[in-house]
């Protein structure tokens, strides 16, 4: 069952652009803004927290009450 | 309380030395004609709760060395010249960092596996520059099995005071010489232990010198301080830096802690040098033949010295300064090597001495007589 | 990053130095989390590292970190352990530092089975002098010291750690992080030497040189070629060729070295005391 009121909060400047998060979403939340991932589908996020625990630069967090 | 008098050889005086000292840990690796210093660690070091370990390598060696350091434990390790060059890297890596620790090196013939079982003074010069780049460091080299109780002692309170390494030269004549020693009361020996943190500093800066004085106050690991030691050139925080500013503030500061203190560093013993003609510059076991040799030649009535090097770097220039205020006209040195510490005497002496080598290299000890042809030679020549 | 994570890390010295899409930060990111899962008492982590791009990992991490010289972590983590048996010690270290100029460090270590655990960065290259082959490159694959395609043989990193003696050995992934997490939590919580080889990417030298295009691709790779122990366990040598197998290869309880040399100490002081 997909968790209300998930959210993602991306870090703009640590994100090198290595496009590891759109590529591996299992949902395809992400689209490439530039190298950049933008949100497109946040509906479609499931919390698996996979793109932030790829991002080798801690630039993602995903959760919900957890990341107030 | 009466005194301890053992029958001891200067490798065993080298281990009770350091156990007086304090040591805690020893990591080694077996080498001619250091090996009894790792034998004897690993018998008695246990006995005080102390750890012995017997590392795959050198280089192994001395980097537990380090790191049984950082953790807290005074460290020491020994070895002969094919080890003390494979633990170059790592006493540069010490240097840079200012983890204390002591290293013996007892000299061997060399260059490459050489002579392993005979004397030689030839790692001088490897002692001072054995690592890569400018770094600071202290040798201490002593001459009789008791000096070698009192100069590893030594060895751990100047390594733990500047937080340097602290290299003791000795030779495998000194190692494995058995002598009569009085050892001292342990309370009457002093004990110097790296400076600690005052409460008050609440962000430790590990690098940071907080008295002015360039050496730094230390945590161990584990005391509840967690800061990076990196082998990198350094910012006070620890961090890596290729800053011009940070690199030369750093190497400045390692370079003046030691000679802003070379009063406290340096010892150096003269006899019969206020009226001599000649003095002879020596250091290590060859000093006691040239003592022996100026005896005898005293009693012939030729005006003859010693300038005995205790510590051999940082380099006693006010010796021979001190020199240039007497009669003094020659210098012999008399080295187990081709002329290391020749040259070093050459440069300080300025011109002010002529200055001349009796170097001996062929694993055999200098004798009193060789010293005594060499005075007569100079005397004929002068 | 995540609030509770950030007390682990040297924030004012992020962002790191890695290129983009290496899996560096990923590994550390797994050991941060691994550390952070199992509330170890962070000042009493020690992480000590070697030389090269891994090595780099403990400058960004808040604990006792020692950047050591190259190959010889284990070296100066041995010393750690030895004089303080209560701080958990933990080696970073690459492919070439830990399997050429540490090898003998590495082996001894296992051998000793000293209670360090090593999670090595392995990305098959020499990264910081910018791609030269290590123990660790794939035979064939180019780097700039293999113009012409590498001829050397390359290590089974956890078939050599097991068999110098390692007493937790397993193999993770970049690509599998939520079980990478979980094995270095086991190999932490593991008493005795413990061996974590985790297969990474370095797009910049390994990749470009061998024409395997972007972080994305070589991630893609990996997870392709990844196949679990259990089912390796069936495959043939051919069958294996070209496959990476990931998850536990060895578990097992022997006396941890700092335990046995307590013993001495009490031995040495004859028998009566207590610690």
């Amino acid at each position: 069952m997909i968790e209300k009121n998930i959210k993602i909060l991306i870090n703009e400047k640590a994100c090198k652009k290595c496009g590891l998060c759109i590529a591996f979403c299992p949902t395809k939340v992400y689209a490439s803004e530039g190298g950049k991932p933008l949100i497109v589908n946040l509906s479609a996020c499931t919390n698996c927290k996979l793109c932030e625990l790829r991002c080798p630069d801690y630039a993602i967090i995903v959760g919900g009450e957890d990341i107030e | 309380m009466s005194k301890k008098i053992m029958l001891l050889q200067g490798n065993e005086a080298c281990v009770e030395g350091a156990l007086a000292a304090g040591m805690r840990f020893y990591a080694g690796y077996p080498i001619t004609p250091s090996t009894e210093i790792a034998e004897i660690s690993a018998e008695k070091l246990p006995k005080v709760g102390g750890k012995f370990i017997q590392m795959e390598d050198e280089l192994a060696s001395m980097g537990a060395v380090i790191g049984a350091s950082l953790a807290g434990l005074k460290s020491m390790t020994a070895t002969s010249g094919p080890g003390f060059s494979l633990k170059q890297e790592n006493i540069g890596f010490a240097c840079l960092t200012e983890v204390p620790c002591v290293v013996v090196n007892v000299q061997r013939g060399g260059p490459s596996t050489g002579l392993p079982t005979l004397p030689a003074q030839g790692d001088v010069m490897q002692t001072r520059w054995g690592t890569h780049g400018d770094h600071p460091i202290i040798v201490i080299s002593p001459f009789s099995v008791r000096e070698v109780y009192d100069m590893t002692i030594r060895a751990f309170n100047l390594s733990e005071k500047y937080r340097v390494p602290c290299i003791l030269l000795m030779d495998e004549v000194v190692a494995h010489m058995r002598e009569r020693v009085e050892l001292p009361e342990k309370s009457s020996i002093d004990i110097i232990n790296r400076k600690k943190i005052k409460p008050t500093i609440l962000d430790y800066k590990p690098y940071m010198d907080y008295d002015g004085d360039c050496i730094l106050p230390m945590a161990n690991f584990g005391e509840g301080i967690p800061y990076h030691v990196t082998g990198l050139i350094h910012d006070i925080s620890g961090s890596p830096s290729s800053d011009q500013k940070v690199t030369k503030t750093l190497l400045n500061r390692l370079m003046s802690k030691i000679y802003n203190n070379v009063a406290d560093i340096i010892e150096y013993e003269k006899i019969y040098t206020e009226d001599a003609e000649t003095v002879i510059v020596t250091f290590g076991t060859t000093a006691r033949s040239v003592l022996r040799a100026v005896c005898l030649l005293r009693q012939e009535g030729l005006k003859i010295g010693l300038l005995r090097l205790k510590t051999i770097w940082p380099f006693a220039h006010m010796a021979i300064k001190e020199l240039t205020q007497t009669p003094v006209k020659n210098l012999i040195v008399a080295e187990m090597n081709y002329g290391q510490l020749m040259e070093t005497v050459k440069a300080s002496a300025e011109g002010a001495f002529s200055v001349y080598g009796l170097n001996k290299y062929n694993g055999e000890l200098i004798t009193p007589q060789e010293v005594i042809d060499k005075v007569k030679e100079v005397a004929e020549r002068a | 990053m995540r609030k509770e994570l950030q007390k682990y890390f040297r924030n004012d010295k992020l962002p790191h130095i890695w290129c983009p899409g290496c899996g560096h930060g990923i590994i550390t990111g797994a050991v941060i989390r691994a550390i952070d899962n199992l509330n170890l008492e962070q000042s009493k982590i020690c992480i000590v590292s070697g030389i090269g791009c891994s090595s780099r990992a403990p400058g960004y991490m808040n604990f006792n970190t020692l950047h050591t010289t190259h190959g010889r972590a284990l070296a100066f983590a041995t010393g750690i352990k030895m004089a303080n048996h209560d701080l958990k010690v933990i080696v970073l270290t690459g492919d070439g530092d830990c399997s050429a100029i540490g090898g003998n460090h590495f082996i001894h270590a296992a051998r000793r089975n000293i209670d360090i655990t090593t999670i090595v960065f392995n990305n098959s290259i020499y990264g910081m002098t910018s791609g030269q082959y290590s123990p660790m490159t794939p035979k064939g694959a180019f780097a700039t010291t293999a113009p012409y395609g590498n001829i050397d043989r390359n290590f089974d990193l956890c078939k050599l750690g097991q068999s110098a003696g390692a007493t937790y050995v397993a193999r993770g992934t970049v690509y599998h992080v939520p079980q990478l997490i979980k094995l270095i939590e086991k190999a932490l919580k593991h008493k005795g030497f413990s061996l974590i080889d985790v297969v990474d990417i370095c797009p910049t030298y390994f990749g470009r040189r061998n024409k395997m295009g972007s972080p994305v691709i070589m991630m893609e790779k990996i997870r392709e070629m990844s196949i679990t122990a259990k089912t390796a366990a069936k495959l043939s040598p051919e069958e294996l060729s070209g496959k990476i197998v990931i998850g536990e290869f060895c578990e097992e309880k022997a006396p941890e070295y700092t335990k046995e040399y307590n013993k001495i100490i009490k031995k040495a002081q004859g028998g009566n005391q207590n610690g």
